[in-house]
Order: C-alpha cells, then structure tokens, then sequence
C-alpha cells in the first residue's frame, strides 16, 4: 500500500532495531553465528528469501526495510524447526520471526485472498471459516454424551474446555471433539464449553503476522474467562495451547492448562480398562509442531496410543524434534494456493509420503489442523487406502467395545 | 480530485435471517450489520484512484448498528473523511436512504465531490436504486454496473468501462461530477490490519451532520404489506424399485388419472 495516513505510520514505526536490542532476547540474537542450521532445516528453506540467519544479517547492518518489504517471510510456517535446531538458543520462532512478520504484514502490498478471507472472518466471526457465531457449539447437540455449555448452565467447573475453531466447525474436527467429550465423560471429568462465546485464540493470527487481531481476540477471551468460574483450562486445539502458554500467560492468564493429549495421557491408569476393543492397526504418529518441537510432548500421544489393545507404532523417517511440519501453521492453512501459484510443494503432501513409507494403516495426529490437511493430501496423491485420526478419536473407538 | 464513497450497512446473511414478529420485515434485534460487499468495491477502486491522481477520499454513510468500524476501516484504508449521517430511523429504504444522502449532499458545502462511488446493488437494493436516485436529486449523470474508472488531468471528465450482456464491455465518457455504481473494482478490497484500524480510531475522528427532518426528505414510498418465506410447493414423487416396479407403478397412476 502506498498511502501514508498517520495510522500507517503509527503502526508501522513500533518496531526499530533499537527498541528489539533493548530486550535481552534481542541481545541473543547478536549472539548468532551465522552457522545457517535455521536456513538448512527450515521446511521450506529451499525457496526462502529470508531465512532466520540472513534476517539478523540483514538486521546488523541496520537495513531491515530490504527484509519487511519483501514477501520472502509469507513461506513461513512457523513449525519451530530452525529455534529447535539453533545451536545459540535464540528464540527465532517465539520472538524474532513474530515481530519480523508482523512488519512485513503491514507493509504487503497484497494479502494472499484466502488468508485475507480467514483473518477478515476471525476479526468478525472469531473463526477463520467464516461461519456464524451462533453456531460455534452447534456441534455439542449430536456428541452423544452430555456437553454442558457455561452460558446456559454458569455453574462452577473443574475442566474448561476451550474447544477452537476447527474442532468446532470443520467436520472432522467436530468428529474429534465428540470424540474428546466421549473420554471426558467416560473418565468422570467434570467439564463445560465455552460454547457460542469463545472466539479463535489467535495463534495463527499471530504468527501469520496479524498482532493487532490477535490482541483483540486475545482481548476478547480474557474477558470471556474473566466471566466464568473453573479450575483449569483444557485445549484440543494445539495452536491455542500454546497461545494460551506463551502469549496469554504475559497477561492475566494464570489457569493450570493442559491439552487433551497430554491431559488424557496423565489419566491413562484409569483410562487403560475402557480401552477394550482391539484395533489392529499399524500406526504412525505425526508430531505436532505446538505441542512437540516447542512444547516438548513427544512420548505423551505415543504413549497413549501404544496402549491401545491391538496398535503397531511405527515410525515416520522424519520424527519428534525432526518432524515435518503439516504447513498449516504460521498462516499456511489459508496459503495452500499462494504456495501452490509459486510451485513449491505442499508440506502436507511431503509429510504423508512419509507415512506411506512406513506402510502404516493410520496417521494418527493429535493437531486439529492436521486432519484435514493430511486427508487432502492423500487424496491429491491418490492413496486412498491410508486414513488420518486424531489420538482421542482413536481412543474412543477403542472404548466402543 | 474529491471522490465521495456512499457506504451502507446491510444484513450480514452468514448469520440466520428471522423476520419480526408483525411480518413487515427483519427482526432488527437478531440481524447483525456488514458493509454492503459492491461498497467495499467502490470504496477500493476510490482508494486506487487516489493513489493514481492524487486528491481525497471521504466515505459517507447513514448511521447503522456497526458503522463506526467500517468507517474506521475505510479511513485505516486510506481514506482522508468519514462522515455519518445520523437521525434518518431505523432501517430506512433505499428511496429514503437517496432522498436523505441527496438533501445532505445539496446541502453540504463541504461536500462536494468530483465523482461519487458506490455498490451497484445491495443486498437490500437487488434493483440498484441508490446511485441512480443519487444521481436524480443531485441532477448528475449516472453509469451502473462499472469495472473500471480513469479520470483525466482535468478531473472535468472520466472515462468509465461498464459490464454489459453476453460479456460485452463499455466504455463511456462521462462529464464529471458524476455518479458511479461500481460492480468490482480494478483490484480485490484490500485487507486492513487490525492495529491500523485501532490507531485510526485512536487518532482520527468520524464525522457527525444530521439528517433533513422527515418531512424535508419524504418520499412516496410503497408500504410493505407483509414479508415471508415462499410456501413450499407440492413435493414430485420418486419412483422407486426395479425397473419393471417402476414401470408398472407408472402405468398405475397414468390409467388412474385417464391418461392411458
């Protein structure tokens, strides 16, 4: 955009170099060597502009406008590769490339159409597909077992469930979260929704490089939080997990929280006698990037799935700290045709090559971006035989015995 | 160049319609309001003509549940004025709405643009009646369903392309002031950040004229009767079974009815 109205220039002069190496995590990042391990194990390193290590050249020589006006940083998908892998220990995906996006957001000349369709929805709707408010706990009615909904029923509980958009309205994700409240009754946990009041965390919001939405909706949550009485906070949603961690706790986020997967492993004693039917599956585990490179749970959904009576775990080449990214994340869920326009590969189809090789019968998943990433994957590359699972959906088809 | 951009607020459909309990029209309590999407063209393709020429941009509306943010949009967008018209109801109609938005225009010194843009229908508009009764009680000329505007040096004249049947184009030159309906502009509508939308509304101002009192802006317009869902008609009957079953039970109901 070419005009300068004083909002444009209100937003745009927040980030200097001064103001980034005034913090101490600023100073880390003089501290690079430009060794290039971020650019070498970044996804999509091969066609990126500029990767971690030339953006603090960049930014050493103090010319950081070459950096924000190119598009280079709209392949980012934020999967936590290059942080997991820097030998300094700079917060590159936590700090450096969410204030780098952020810029070159403001500055984008065009904003790819999907990704300006889903934030535009985010903003009005609080989901990315654009469906109506009203409609977020429509999914609640069919789940089979009891799902109370703090706006009807307020009464104090032990579990808020934060169920995110996906799991709200995307049909597999519904399928996930009917899945999830089956174990949740099951195990006696005493637990309610949000239900039409609860807005998209913001994760990718953020990280694609849209702060000012993800404040807002940040905003909106916290106040939504504010008005209900409850223990702790459980999140299907890997995105929002890790929001909740490392953003929302800045502020007056202070609730113990937990994501499904790891919750339902920490309950796996109890959980071990309802998993009764046998499955007998050959299954791969794909890692999240929130909850595994940058939140460390790798042996949680293994564990879980090791225990169900009859499931083979194999592993993909590419595992824990080394997994693929789906490439839904940091925005890339609504830039599958802006990829797709500049020829590279889609990740998701990378990543289940990968678990065809393993001859596994399942891609089990415990993100719910993953799903629907992974099941359109394998039907571009026409293997119809391998299907995708979310870990709880597993589970509770285990318990149906 | 002065480009006025008329923005209306309109049901937004993602959310689901109910009509009042009188049967005259919407539940206003349950209908949340959204920029008519063809003004968000308008208001680009203004945008994107500012940024060829030169001049301003002032985007005017009358008020609605709503407004206010797209009106902050429009101004984080790159527009120079936001003004609302307060005072005219609840939901005026679309003669109303002209007849309202033209005595403000006439009356208005401060408001006198060189081109005036707005969607070519509305959701509430299907027939596109604002611009052309904008253009009626302003006295300027008119062009619907436009693709495209360029404007000379001058900014005396425009050259304007409109859509046509059959996937014809027009082009047409127009004295300026003029009135346009735009259909699409050049580019999509541009995506605004959502910190540049709360600095506008941190540094600038929207705006506020009354509207003309009722009397001043009456219309003759027709009175709603009643608005509904259309009746569902009588459902077609599937044949099913294998293809003798079918056969037969068609020659059933042909002979029953003295067809054969």
């Amino acid at each position: 955009m070419s005009q300068s109205s004083p909002a444009t220039l209100q937003a745009e002069s927040d980030f200097t170099v001064e103001s980034l190496f005034g913090s101490p995590e600023g100073r880390k990042i003089l501290t690079c060597m430009q060794c290039g391990m971020c650019a070498s194990t970044c996804p999509y390193g091969d066609v990126m502009e500029f990767p971690p290590r030339r953006i603090i050249a960049t930014l050493r020589e103090g010319d950081m406008e070459r950096v924000f006006t190119s598009t280079g940083l709209l392949n980012c998908v934020a999967c936590y590769a290059c942080m997991a892998k820097c030998p300094r220990g700079i917060a590159l995906t936590e700090v450096l490339l969410p204030l780098v996006k952020e810029q070159v957001f403001l500055r984008l000349e065009e904003t790819p159409a999907e990704l300006q369709k889903a934030l535009q929805n985010t903003f009005r709707y609080g989901n990315p597909t654009g469906e109506s408010p009203k409609k977020r706990a429509a999914w609640a009615k069919d789940a089979g077992v009891p799902v109370r909904i703090l706006s009807d029923d307020p009464r104090p509980t032990d579990v808020l469930w934060f169920v995110e958009c996906q799991g709200a309205y995307h049909p597999r994700g519904v399928d996930t979260s009917r899945a999830t409240a089956k174990l949740f009754h099951a195990l006696k946990v005493d637990f309610a929704i949000l239900g039409n009041e609860e807005r998209c965390a913001g994760e990718c919001a953020r990280l694609a490089g849209e702060a000012g939405l993800f404040d807002t909706l940040m905003d909106d949550n916290l106040a939504l939080f504010q008005k209900y009485s409850f223990k702790r906070v459980v999140t299907s949603g890997a995105h929002a997990y890790d929001a909740f961690k490392h953003q929302y706790r800045e502020r007056e986020f202070s609730y113990p929280l937990e994501h499904t997967t790891p919750f339902f492993s920490g309950k796996l004693d109890q959980l071990r006698p309802l998993l009764k039917k046998k499955l007998d599956y050959k299954v791969t585990y794909h890692d999240s990037c929130c909850l595994g490179r940058h939140n460390g749970f790798y042996e949680e959904p293994r564990r879980l799935l090791g225990a169900i009576p009859g499931v083979e775990l194999v592993e993909m080449c590419h595992n824990r700290v080394n997994a693929i990214c789906c490439g839904g994340g940091g925005g890339g869920m609504w830039l599958d045709t802006y990829y797709k326009s500049k020829g590279y590969e889609r990740l998701s189809e990378r990543r289940v090559k990968e678990a065809i090789a393993t001859g596994a019968d399942v891609l089990a998943c415990s993100c719910p971006y993953e799903i629907s990433r992974f099941e359109d994957a394998l039907k571009v590359l026409g293997h119809e035989t391998m299907i995708v699972r979310d870990v709880t959906e597993l589970l509770a088809e285990t318990m149906e015995g | 160049m002065d480009i006025l951009v008329v923005l209306k607020m309109v049901p937004d459909i993602v959310e689901e319609l109910t009509l009042a309990a009188d049967g005259r029209g919407l539940d206003r309590d349950q209908v949340r309001m959204i920029l008519n999407e063809s003004d968000d063209q308008a208001l680009e393709e203004a945008l994107l003509l500012k940024e060829r020429h030169g001049g301003k941009v002032t985007v005017l509306a009358l008020d609605a549940p709503e407004l206010d943010d797209a009106l902050f949009a429009a101004l984080a967008k790159g527009a120079d004025r936001a003004v609302k018209v307060a005072g005219a109801g609840d939901g005026p109609g679309t003669r109303q709405t002209g007849a309202v938005l033209g005595q403000v225009l006439e009356r208005e010194q401060g408001l006198k643009p060189d081109l005036i843009l707005t969607g070519v229908q509305a959701i509430d508009d299907l027939d596109g009646l604002l611009a052309p009764l904008l253009a009626h009680v302003l006295g300027l000329p008119y062009l619907g369903v436009v693709v495209r505007v360029s404007v000379d040096g001058s900014a005396r004249k425009a050259t304007v392309t409109k859509e046509c049947p059959a996937g014809f184009q027009a082009r047409f030159e127009v004295d300026l002031p003029a009135v346009l309906g735009i259909l699409s502009a050049e580019n999509p509508p541009r995506y605004v950040p959502v910190s540049k939308v709360r600095a506008a509304m941190k540094s600038q101002t929207i705006e506020l004229l009354p509207a003309p009192s009722a009397g001043e802006a009456a219309v003759a317009a027709p009175k709603l009767l009643e608005m509904k869902k259309p009746e569902e008609a009588a459902q077609a009957e599937f044949l099913e079974g294998s293809l003798e079953e079918v056969s037969e039970k068609l020659c059933e109901i042909l002979s029953g009815r003295g067809l054969m």
